[in-house]
């Protein structure tokens, strides 16, 4: 963990900004967010969550919220996952049916199609052939350029210098040694999205840092979860930004799910709440829960994301069922803050990484595996429905170390 | 994982005290350092590798300024050449064409055109008095269209009706003439993300420009965006032309390399900054402030500068070297506490640590004020000449009196009298180690008290001891007067000589 979040954690633990990992007492002044929000310094964002925390939310209190609120932090996705009667593999062992072109073969053509710096930096290595200090630096240059963070790509560098330094090797099998090293950080953390068919519903709530693609993912996770006659109700919980309500409602449309939604400036844990209470009553399977975008370092939105995940429970105390963050494959290091603050605050099961379909190889996914082992259960390939893909770690490592072939 | 390149060069130059000018091996380490703080904050690696070597053409053969060791004349030559590449003088966003001025927003899906170009309209029409009219060209994305006319109703900003069915030229075309025809003096036209290997939205996206022949044609780009940057700027730089670059999303905690990359490829200004999603966040961009955050350093070249001017350089060194001795009473402390009030205090000095700045509001609200640097100054001076040197003289009655005296409480007192008697204590034991050296190890590489050093102290701790105390073993305080804190590693301090040796 950073200094920088180790200040904050602790800065939040006693002054009330954001979850602490334990529950430490909490100082005077610490005033539970949820009762400050217009107090705080993002007035002109999300500013409608202040006045809108009423009526919705007090009307569903019961003596359960204390312990709601203890478990908030940290819902168990291991016991989730324990009282799964029979996990339908929702992805992953799904075969991959006709639906677009793969993203391998999308890959293929973008890399061909840009000058992309990495598969630059790998012609330069077919020179080479003893696998020496300047290889090692170019593939730990390879690896950074890819957003794996220097002490990622000095990992995994020095772990293939251990079993190959100063042995011949052929280029071809250069490249596939680093995606192999690769992929053994990440092999353990591709596994799909189990929905148990025993809940009615299954909840997934979605969330993330702004214009990372969260609604266009729960749209096509819709049409996903539709193609496998699953009834599905999605919940409008982006009551904040404009017109945000209608896109959800236009992925509806299109996939044929029941949207649930209130008037833009309601509350968005109000709108949690019905979602659930709506999806429970139509016996739907799956309710994927939308929400607003908030950048991790705001304290005021995080706490909104905990009084979600406090209502929801409310209704159904094993609720959320899983809590995908969706991360944006050009993000560069500051992901791995966002991985840490959203688990932290909100209980983040699994991840979705979107925009792959551009030159970004989201590298910082490796850093994060390692790190945190917390599932990656898709990628984004593009803004079609059908650009879903489960997360596979071989094509994600080879397409890292530019082995494209 | 972010110490500032201050802490890491620290550790590698102090060696090097004494000297003249910096060798081409002294730079040589410390451009490794550079690097890699670089990397961490997401500068892309082409332009680290050209901004290093930018950096050592300047820093060999530079002269050492007394007072200042060669890590910080290093730290200052990087943050010099970061604030010019970046671009030192503001470009504003230029209207100097026959209205209606076209403005073209483009960038990856989700960056965050849409709102800026909102928030743009609005600032233009506010400030310049500039009637705008703004378009969604965006057909793809569901209700991206929707979403710019209610943002145009919360602004009060004009919008293109939408039409079904149309392109986006179709619509550049339409909101060109609606424009001539409305007497707006500006329009902004939002298009819709794309991906720079998308061919065909690139040359959607080249038409609309060849269409529309914007004034201004802007890239809105993500300031948490990584290694892509610059592949991003100049794709997009290439196929268009861009006249500048917006970076949002600065609101965030993500150290900003993209600012950096992008505008070294393109060499393109960035114009502004997105600040928030309200209509209102944005701002003009500083050159000083970004630097400042990609090497994580919070605003430390000033923090250098005040401290060199206000710390009493003949006051720190006897402190020094009575602290070598385990002599430090109060008097001492006092000292220290006054030299902290002069370079701005508790939020002053915790303001100016990398990543704590944006915790200032709640250090406030926390009462971590100055006015416990006065209480605590205050309290000393109403102890006697005879208590100052001999503390453990302090007991019940006296505290009393000192109390009523200071206008405190005995409680503080007592947490004042702890505090000094933890740090007196510490010293002793260094002194017999490894001297002011491993006095500095212990309070934090960089003598800065990282946020790390923050890790030992309970909320009560730092309430009560500004800047000092620190619970038993839990590393030292923060905030603590710098001039305690690593002797001679602290950026600038010429205060306290390291380990006794003269510079
Ligand atoms: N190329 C590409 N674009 C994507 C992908 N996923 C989402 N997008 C686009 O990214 C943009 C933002 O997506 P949204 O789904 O609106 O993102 P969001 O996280 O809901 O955004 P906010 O609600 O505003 O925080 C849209 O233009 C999407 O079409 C992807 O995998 N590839
Ligand atoms: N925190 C923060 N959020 C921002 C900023 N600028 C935009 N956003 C948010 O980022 C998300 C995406 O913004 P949009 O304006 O829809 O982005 P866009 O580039 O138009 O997206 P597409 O049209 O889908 O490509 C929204 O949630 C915005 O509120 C900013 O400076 N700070
Ligand atoms: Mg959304
Ligand atoms: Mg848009």
């Amino acid at each position: 963990m950073s200094e920088i979040d180790k200040a904050k954690k602790l800065f939040g633990k006693w002054f009330g900004g954001g979850k602490a990992e334990e529950a430490a007492p909490p100082p005077p002044q610490a005033a539970p967010a949820e009762a400050d929000e217009s107090a705080s310094e993002d007035s002109g964002d999300h500013a409608q969550t202040a006045s809108a925390l009423t009526a919705d939310g007090d009307e569903c209190v019961t003596p359960a919220q204390g312990t709601a609120l203890q478990g908030t932090s940290s819902p168990d996705p291991a016991a989730t996952q324990a009282s799964a009667v029979e996990p339908i593999p929702a992805d992953g062992a799904a075969p991959e049916t006709g639906r677009g072109r793969g993203w391998f073969q999308r890959l293929k053509q973008g890399l061909t199609r840009s000058s992309n710096a990495l598969t630059e930096n790998l012609t330069g290595l077919l020179r080479k052939r003893r696998l020496d200090e300047d290889t090692l630096q170019d593939l730990e240059d390879v690896l950074i350029q890819a957003d794996l963070g220097v002490e990622t790509a000095m990992r995994i560098t020095e772990a293939l210098a251990e079993s190959r330094y100063d042995k011949e090797i052929s280029p071809d099998e250069v490249r596939e040694v680093l995606a192999r090293e690769v992929e053994q950080v990440l092999a353990p953390v591709a596994r799909p999205l189990a929905i148990d068919g025993g809940r009615k519903p299954h909840v997934i709530l979605v969330v993330g840092v702004n214009g990372s693609g969260k609604t266009t993912t729960i749209g096509k996770l819709a049409a996903r979860y539709r193609d496998e006659g699953r009834r599905v109700v999605l919940g409008a919980g982006d009551t904040f930004r404009a017109a945000a309500i209608e896109q959800l409602k236009v992925w509806g449309e299109r996939t044929g799910a029941e949207v649930v939604a209130r008037d833009q400036g309601a509350d968005a844990s109000g709108l949690a709440y019905d979602a659930l209470a709506r999806a429970r009553q139509a016996d739907a399977d799956v309710l994927i829960l939308d929400t607003a975008g908030r950048l991790q370092n705001k304290a005021n939105l995080m706490a909104e994301l905990e009084k979600i995940v406090r209502v929801l429970r409310k209704q159904d105390e094993t609720a959320p069922h899983d809590v995908l963050l969706v991360l944006d494959a050009t993000t560069g290091q500051n992901a791995m803050q966002q991985v840490e603050v959203f688990r932290q605050v909100c209980g983040v099961t699994g991840l979705a990484m979107t925009k792959l379909d551009g030159t970004a190889r989201g590298g910082i996914l490796v850093a994060i595996a390692a790190k945190h082992q917390l599932p990656v259960h898709f990628i984004g390939v593009g803004e079609g429905v059908d650009d879903l893909q489960p997360f596979a770690a071989d094509e994600f490592a080879r397409a890292i170390a530019g082995r494209t072939a | 994982m972010f110490e500032s390149l201050q802490d890491r060069l620290s550790g590698i130059l102090d060696k090097l005290t004494g000297r003249g000018a910096l060798s081409q091996d002294d730079v040589a380490a410390a451009l490794r350092e550079v690097r890699r703080a670089l990397l961490e904050a997401d500068v892309a690696l082409p332009v680290v590798r050209e901004f290093t070597e930018k950096v050592r053409e300047r820093a060999v053969g530079a002269d050492v300024v007394k007072s200042v060791t060669p890590g910080q004349m290093v730290v200052k030559i990087v943050h010099d050449t970061l604030v010019e590449t970046l671009g030192s003088e503001s470009a504003a966003i230029d209207l100097n064409a026959p209205p209606p001025v076209p403005i073209m927003m483009v960038g990856l899906q989700g960056s965050g055109k849409t709102t800026t170009t909102a928030k743009i309209a609005k600032r233009l029409s506010e400030r310049q008095k500039r009637r705008v009219l703004m378009a969604s060209l965006d057909t793809r994305r569901p209700a991206a269209q929707e979403q710019l006319k209610v943002l145009g109703e919360q602004a009060g900003i004009d919008t293109l009706p939408i039409v079904a069915g149309q392109t986006p030229v179709q619509i550049a075309n339409r909101a060109l003439q609606a424009a001539r025809f409305g007497g707006h003096d500006v329009v902004l036209l939002d298009t819709a993300g794309r991906q720079f290997v998308d061919e065909a939205l690139m040359s959607e996206m080249a038409e609309i420009a060849d269409a529309a022949k914007p004034h201004e044609t802007l890239l809105v780009a993500d300031a948490l965006t990584g290694q892509d940057a610059v592949n991003l700027a100049q794709s997009f730089d290439a196929r268009l032309a861009l006249s500048g670059i917006v970076l949002t999303r600065m609101d965030g905690d993500a150290r900003g390399g993209a600012a950096l990359s992008m505008r070294a490829v393109t060499g393109k200004p960035i114009k502004l900054v997105g600040t928030g999603e309200g209509m209102d966040a944005l701002e003009e961009f500083h050159p000083e402030r970004v630097a400042g955050r990609i090497l994580g350093m919070g605003d430390i070249v000033s923090l250098v500068e005040r401290a060199s001017e206000t710390i009493d350089q003949e006051k720190a060194e006897a402190i020094a070297a009575k602290m070598r001795k385990g002599a430090f009473d109060l008097d001492d402390l006092a000292e220290q506490l006054q030299q902290m009030g002069r370079i701005g205090g508790m939020s002053g000095v915790l303001g100016m640590i990398p990543g704590i700045g944006k915790m200032k509001k709640q250090i406030e609200a926390a009462n971590l004020d100055d006015s416990l640097i006065k209480r605590q100054t205050a309290i000393i001076s109403s102890m006697t000449r005879t208590e100052r040197r001999k503390p453990e003289l302090i007991k019940a009655s006296r505290k009393k009196r000192i109390a009523a005296g200071s206008g405190t409480r005995v409680e503080e007192v007592n947490r004042l009298l702890k505090m000094h008697r933890q740090m007196a204590d510490m010293m002793k034991q260094l002194g017999g180690k490894k001297g002011m050296k491993g006095l500095g190890a212990l309070m934090g590489k960089g003598g800065m008290p990282g946020p790390d050093q923050l890790g030992g102290l309970s909320p009560q701790d730092l309430k009560g001891l500004p800047g000092m105390g620190g619970g038993g073993g839990g590393g030292l305080p923060p905030g603590l007067p710098p001039g305690l804190g690593n002797p001679g590693s602290f950026p600038g301090l010429p205060g306290l000589p390291k380990g006794g040796k003269k510079k």
